[in-house]
């Protein structure tokens, strides 16, 4: 496999913040790459240099062998980008939208409408074509949305967190069409903070927090960083103190780490079943009710909570 | 070139979909018309200006010619219908009868008016006088007509004057005449002058086409080019607000993101704001001829002038994007602007009302400009005529343009 992709050292600073600090990576032709952190992370930044929406402060990256900062037009051919918040002409229909971005792509005549009649049956709005894009549900602007990134039919898309703020059907619907692109031929960068869909979807994942990547690759290299280490995630009622509880988690005997999440307590510990009684006795010390323990296999909130020693989505 | 187009005409597609825009764009200036002309008599009286009768006092003062000539246009049978002139002597009664809206305006021809203006000792003239016009605030367009009326009789008397101060000193010159011949002479040409200048015949209001078909002052032809060149900023300030309303929705750095150039993406949404002012006059246009019979003159001429027009007004809406960082910010200060221009270019009430200063700062706006080229088309006017307007509203639009360029230039369109 060639890359397609090759990012190097790329630095982003607005005024004295630094968004994005020297980040180096590469995509393999055909592969789905993640780049999976918190909100804020320096993600989208990443993204925008990378589309050629923003020029970087410093290093520069290469897509099909074309500098994005010396040959932007030549990048912008090869790519495809579905933004974070869905970009779309509200008054004008799904196929006039499709129709526009298409133009915009250079397509005309027979071969826009076909692709356009092609695209609208690939995200399943063909019915709904001739409705304009302010009646449509967020799923279905969102679908639209991710059309619209195929209509030139890219080398390599790039996609920022498509699944944020919308239901859970239509989230499974655009991870299955991410895989069946990716089926097809097309080499993804999908962008997320929910390490389910990093996991699901990604041949390789680079981790990236305050806009440094702290880790990088397929997720067996970067589970092994954490070892053997297993997970509990106690779930604890909303009014419960969980700071309390993670402080004094942290205390236990073969407890490594224990941070707060969305109610709940995540506890990395060497072996589940050794640290469940301790931790459960601990918990109970406090007073504070347990609805329920999951435990799981270390996986990449765990290499997350190693390498910061905080949550993925705190 | 051809994205130019394709987002030009993205951008005309959504305008002519969106309700409110299309209210401010079409529907209000034409609402404002239809009151105007209701409010003027236009059309609820049937007479073909919605204008007559207007009561308006003269005051004579003066004992020469000038005056008398004056007084003789405004009692003519040509004005008879359009004016109701009542002779008094005593200025502070005409006054109060203005004040107290039993009158339009007064017109006050100083004492020695004429000798001011033809002395009988060219070695020793006397300082020079203007005639007086008092205006009633409440009746602004009737009053417009009276100063009109006195502005024509005025130029008259100057292009007579000058002329015969040339032809004395010509005659002069070639030993025609004597110099002490020339008093004498100067007195006759000047009389003349004055006979000249008080027929009607002079008087704009009442004038005829190229092919001699008689053109009547229309009340509308005024009001109509004013609400749809003041709405007109509206539409190019609407326009200027969806390039920023693309920036926060995510649109333009999406397009910007596509083989694209920003020339052609900044080019493009100049080209939809150019055709969406232009097709908004040309309904205007066509709506306020096939509704109120309102004749806007040569049709080749009246699209030359809206699209200068829209030119002068496009440049106006680029300069307050380039200068705006959010939609609502071009909202209220585009709102405002229309508003500004509006009094200020004619809109509302005829430049001629306005202080000197204001008059002459008005010609900033395209407004003044349009207006200006719009009255002489509807009073019988060609292209020919209206080539100063169309001038000055092509150089509006490049100035301001070449601005805005350079802002957008040193900011860059996908940025705030």
């Amino acid at each position: 496999m060639s890359s397609i992709l090759e990012v190097n050292n790329l630095v982003k600073k607005y005024d004295d913040f630094l968004a994005v600090k020297g980040v180096s990576f590469t995509i393999e032709e055909g592969e789905i790459f993640s780049l999976l952190g918190p909100n804020g992370a320096g993600k989208t930044t990443t993204i925008s240099m990378l589309s050629t929406l923003f020029k970087p402060t410093a290093g520069d990256a290469t897509i099909g062998g074309h500098s994005i900062t010396q040959d932007p037009m030549l990048v912008r051919k090869l790519i495809g980008v579905v933004p974070q918040e869905i970009a779309l002409y509200e008054d004008l229909t799904a196929h006039e939208n499709l129709v526009f971005w298409g133009q915009m792509y250079g397509l005309s005549g027979k071969s826009l409408s076909k692709r356009v009649d092609e695209v609208l049956e690939q995200i399943d709005l063909a019915d709904r074509a001739k409705n304009r894009v302010k009646t449509f549900s967020g799923g279905m602007k969102r679908r639209v949305n991710i059309g619209v990134g195929l209509l030139h039919k890219p080398r390599l898309l790039f996609m920022d967190e498509p699944t944020v703020g919308i239901d859970p059907q239509s989230r499974r619907a655009i991870l299955d069409s991410v895989k069946l692109l990716n089926k097809q031929g097309m080499t993804v960068l999908y962008t997320t903070h929910y390490m389910e869909e990093a996991e699901e979807l990604s041949d390789r994942v680079g981790i990236i927090d305050h806009g440094e990547m702290i880790a990088l690759g397929t997720q067996k290299e970067l589970t092994k960083q954490v070892g053997e280490m297993e997970t509990l995630i106690l779930h604890i009622d909303e009014s419960e103190d969980l700071e309390k509880l993670a402080l004094a988690l942290r205390n236990v005997p073969g407890v490594l780490t224990a941070d707060v999440s969305e109610h709940a307590v995540t506890v990395i510990v060497p072996g589940a079943e050794e640290a469940l009684a301790p931790v459960v006795s601990q918990t109970n010390e406090l007073g504070i009710k347990v609805r329920s323990i999951d435990i799981h296999e270390p996986n990449l909130e765990a290499v997350f909570l190693h390498l910061t020693g905080r949550a993925l989505r705190n | 070139m051809k994205k130019l187009f394709i987002i030009g005409l993205k951008d005309l597609k959504i305008v002519f979909r969106d309700k409110p825009a299309l209210i401010m764009m079409l529907l209000a200036p034409f609402l404002l018309t239809l009151g105007l002309g209701l409010v003027s008599g236009r059309l609820s009286s049937g007479s073909s200006s919605g204008i007559n009768n207007i009561p308006v006092i003269l005051v004579n003062q003066d004992e020469g010619q000038l005056g008398q000539a004056l007084v003789d246009l405004f009692t003519s049978d040509q004005l008879a219908e359009l004016v109701t002139p009542e002779l008094l002597s005593d200025p502070q009664a005409a006054r109060q009868q203005v004040d107290d809206d039993i009158s339009t305006a007064m017109v006050l021809i100083p004492a020695g008016f004429t000798e001011s203006v033809i002395p009988t000792d060219p070695q020793n003239p006397g300082p020079t006088l203007k005639i007086d016009i008092y205006f009633n605030p409440t009746r602004p367009t009737s009053a417009g007509v009276i100063k009109t009326i006195v502005d024509e009789f005025i130029s008259r008397v100057e292009v007579g004057r000058v002329s015969g101060e040339v032809a004395i000193t010509q005659l002069i010159q070639n030993g025609l005449i004597q110099p002490q011949e020339a008093m004498q002479i100067a007195q006759e040409i000047g009389i003349g002058s004055a006979e000249s200048a008080g027929t009607s015949d002079a008087i704009i209001l009442k004038t005829s086409t190229n092919d001699g078909s008689p053109m009547e002052f229309d009340v509308l032809a005024y009001m109509a080019p004013g609400m749809a060149l003041m709405f007109l900023l509206f539409t190019v300030s609407n326009g200027g607000r969806s390039l920023l309303t693309e920036r926060a929705q995510g649109t333009l750095p999406r397009i910007l993101v596509s083989p694209t150039t920003s020339s052609q993406i900044l080019g493009g949404k100049i080209f939809g704001i150019f055709l969406t002012g232009t097709v908004q006059m040309l309904i205007l246009i066509v709506a306020s001829t096939v509704f109120f019979q309102l004749s806007w003159g040569d049709p080749l001429a009246v699209l030359v002038l809206v699209l200068a027009s829209v030119i002068g007004a496009v440049g106006w809406g680029l300069l307050l994007t380039a200068i705006a960082r959010t939609p609502g910010q071009i909202s209220a200060v585009g709102t405002a602007l229309m508003l500004i221009f509006g009094i200020m270019g004619g809109s509302f009430v005829s430049r001629d009302m306005l202080p000197g200063w204001l008059k002459t700062l008005s010609l900033v706006t395209p407004n003044a400009w349009g207006l200006d080229g719009f009255q002489t088309l509807a009073l019988g006017g060609t292209l020919r005529n209206i080539m100063t307007p169309i001038l000055g509203l092509l150089v509006m639009g490049i100035v301001l343009f070449g601005i805005s360029s350079y802002l957008f230039n040193r900011n860059g369109i996908a940025k705030g």
